[in-house]
């Protein structure tokens, strides 16, 4: 059985067409890609798996459960991690806190530990701290765990975001267009950081991208996505000689 | 003159840091151990030596109303001010530095607690001290104490949840009048409730219950306002949470049981000094463990960014009810403390002045940070009563301290500060 299953996903922002029967299967521990021209639909199809929007048709299963109706902390908390296009991180807190906070839903000393701050709170906190730094460390940003985030460089705020999406332990990462911004250099870093979670975290990992190098590279099956409508999905190979793909990106050759 | 970012020149700058470099190894224990012995000094020969100095009797808030009143006592209360509270608490404070720094360690070896009901223990005696020299230091002391824990209350929702709450003095009036009614119903013969049920001397061990049924009738109250304002947000809140102190200021203005617009007086006098401070004290404590849990941090991950805080996994509605009800709850023990230091409460109490005015501590003290609400509430409320002599001057001064505020420090004089009470009494190092 495929980790997540979408089938004919259909949305309508009022009478525009965002996305059209969409189908996507996911397999444990498979790199999948998404790509189009700029407003295409593809952050619109994140929102949707992840609660943000409801589809107005088809149905998203995680492990066989069905996701439709559910809200997005729910879904996040059945295994769905995500990243966001514009970093949407939290500018009073400090990058431990940031980490910390996706432990949310994992926390049960509930009120009673919270306001007077019982055995078990101070070891539930332990706990979810020990696990925050080593995800720190293994973004490389552990040296930043108490400063505000937004002190950072641009870099490691992306690191930091990263970590705080693998925090909540997710059995899917979703990363929308994580090298956006970036130089080559930081460009290069990224694309190791996703292998290693790849590797070491054995994750199914769903990846939005504009820069050709980074899916290629990374991805094994990608769909290409026009007007909310995928038109093409296959190896990267495949994508990369498929006439409609390159007439979506560059446009038909006139012939007179 | 050269000037820096904070407006400070240059050579200020260095005379201030010269003060700071001289105290820096003072532990608050040191701190404290000086306040005591101030105290003590003006509760022996205050007066005596106020009148040396030409004063009439000692100055109850440190001399300013003196000065206000009298300018030719000017020099005499500010010697007296020096020489009283100044120069004791300085001298001390730094002399005692090594030792008191020693004792810190040692008390830290033993749990947290330990060191913390100690240093508590102080101030207590500090303020017990400081207020005994007459009824007006203690009512003023008691409605301070009052005002930090209704301006923490606010501060939770204002601050560390970043949505704008008016409801407070409603909040807190429903505080105010369900725990008078539980002790005047419960334990006085009352025009309104008829003979008293239980016996007057059982009547101090059920006060905390009634305090309790205060905050729990507010956090009811919050409800009402949290259920339709938080499915989305903006103004929505502040809108309807200023709707709802109108709507609980002229229910009871409507309600004759609890006396109209008369109000309700002859509460009995159990809040006295002791039970507020320890009230006072447990509700700073319980709020700074909740905002410093990963649940109570969700409220500011909710503030920053909604969107990002339910995709990793806070359930965001579910944590700004709480925290408003929970904020309701303090709100509402205020209420009951204000209605038994005061022994009467009237509807007119819990309007729109008393709005700006938690408002005022809030962001004069800073938000999202205990300090902060500890100093906002401290200094508008001591500044309150210290220019009172100004008359109509007072609501222009107060103000303008709060424009200025805004404008150098727009968040408030100790914002985003975590109040660490590890941090706060642990013995200080030398600098180098």
């Amino acid at each position: 059985m495929p980790l997540l299953q979408i089938d004919k996903m259909t949305h309508y922002f009022g009478g525009l067409r965002a996305v059209y029967n969409y189908g996507l299967e996911i397999n444990p521990g498979q790199i999948r890609g998404l790509i189009g021209p700029n407003g295409a639909g593809k952050t619109t199809i994140f929102n949707l798996i992840t609660g943000i929007y409801q589809p107005t048709e088809g149905t998203i299963s995680l492990e066989g459960n069905k996701l439709n109706g559910c809200s997005p902390h729910e879904i996040a908390s059945m295994g769905i991690g995500r990243t966001f296009q514009n970093m949407l991180l939290w500018r009073h807190m400090t990058v431990l806190e940031h980490v910390k906070m996706a432990r949310y839903s994992r926390l049960t000393y509930g009120l009673i530990g919270a306001f007077f701050g019982t055995a078990k709170r101070h070891k539930e906190e332990a706990e979810s701290e020990e696990k925050a730094y080593y995800l720190l460390k293994m973004m490389g940003v552990d040296q930043f765990a108490d400063q505000i985030v937004i002190n950072l460089a641009y870099g490691a705020q992306r690191r930091v975001e990263m970590a705080r999406a693998l925090a909540m332990e997710p059995k899917v990462l979703f990363l929308d267009e994580p090298t956006a911004g970036m130089n080559p250099e930081e460009l290069v870093q990224m694309m190791d950081i996703i292998r290693k979670i790849h590797g070491e975290l054995g994750l199914a990992i769903f990846l939005i991208e504009h820069r050709m190098k980074v899916v290629m590279e990374l991805c094994q099956r990608i769909q290409t996505l026009v007007f909310g409508e995928v038109i093409a999905e296959g190896t990267p190979e495949e994508i990369q000689s498929n006439p409609s793909v390159i007439d979506a990106y560059l446009g038909k050759e006139m012939v007179e | 003159m050269e000037l820096t970012s904070d407006g400070m020149s240059t050579d200020k700058r260095q005379i201030s840091s010269q003060i700071r470099g001289f105290f820096a190894q003072t532990p608050l224990l040191g701190w404290l151990l000086g306040a005591l012995a101030a105290v003590a000094l003006e509760y022996f020969i205050g007066t005596p030596f106020a009148r040396m100095l030409g004063l009439r009797k000692a100055p109850m808030l440190f001399g300013f109303v003196i000065m206000l009143k009298k300018p030719a006592l000017i020099h005499g209360a500010i010697l007296y001010f020096v020489l009283i509270y100044l120069l004791p608490i300085g001298v001390i404070a730094r002399l005692s530095a090594t030792s008191m720094n020693r004792l810190a360690a040692k008390l830290l070896d033993y749990p947290l607690m330990v060191s913390g009901l100690i240093h508590l223990g102080l101030l207590y005696a500090i303020l017990h001290w400081w207020s005994d020299m007459s009824l007006y230091r203690a009512e003023v002391l008691r409605y301070t104490l009052i005002a930090v824990l209704l301006t923490l209350s606010l501060n939770l929702i204002n601050g560390y949840m970043g949505e704008f709450s008016c409801s407070h003095p409603g909040f807190m009036a429903l505080g105010a009048y369900a725990s008078s009614v539980f002790t005047l119903g419960l334990f006085a013969d009352d025009r309104f409730f008829g003979a008293a049920l239980l016996p007057h001397w059982l009547g101090p061990f059920f006060f905390p219950i009634a305090l309790i049924f205060g905050g729990c009738v507010a956090a009811v109250g919050a409800l009402a306002v949290a259920i339709p304002s938080f499915r989305t947000r903006g103004d929505y809140l502040a809108i309807i949470s200023l709707a709802f102190m109108f709507i609980v200021k002229s229910l009871i203005e409507n309600l004759e049981l609890v006396g109209g617009p008369r109000g309700l007086g002859d509460q009995p006098g159990w809040a006295n000094l002791p039970v507020v401070f320890a009230t006072v004290v447990l509700g700073i404590w319980i709020i700074n463990n909740f905002v410093r849990s990963t649940l109570g941090k969700a409220l500011n991950a909710v503030r920053d960014n909604e969107m990002a805080a339910d995709a990793m996994t806070v359930n965001t509605r579910q944590t700004k009810i709480t925290a408003f009800l929970f904020a309701a709850f303090w709100a509402g023990v205020a209420g009951g403390l204000f209605a038994h230091v005061l022994r009467y409460v009237n509807p007119g109490t819990f309007g729109i002045q008393k709005l700006a005015e938690v408002l005022a501590m809030v962001y004069f003290g800073g938000l999202n940070s205990v300090y902060g609400s500890i100093v906002g509430a401290c200094s508008i409320s001591l500044l309150g009563e210290m220019l009172r002599p100004l008359e109509l001057w007072k609501w222009i001064i107060i103000p303008l301290l709060l424009i200025l505020v805004m404008i150098f420090r727009p968040t408030g004089l100790i914002s985003f500060k975590e109040f660490d009470v590890k941090k706060l009494i642990q013995p200080r190092k030398k600098l180098n």
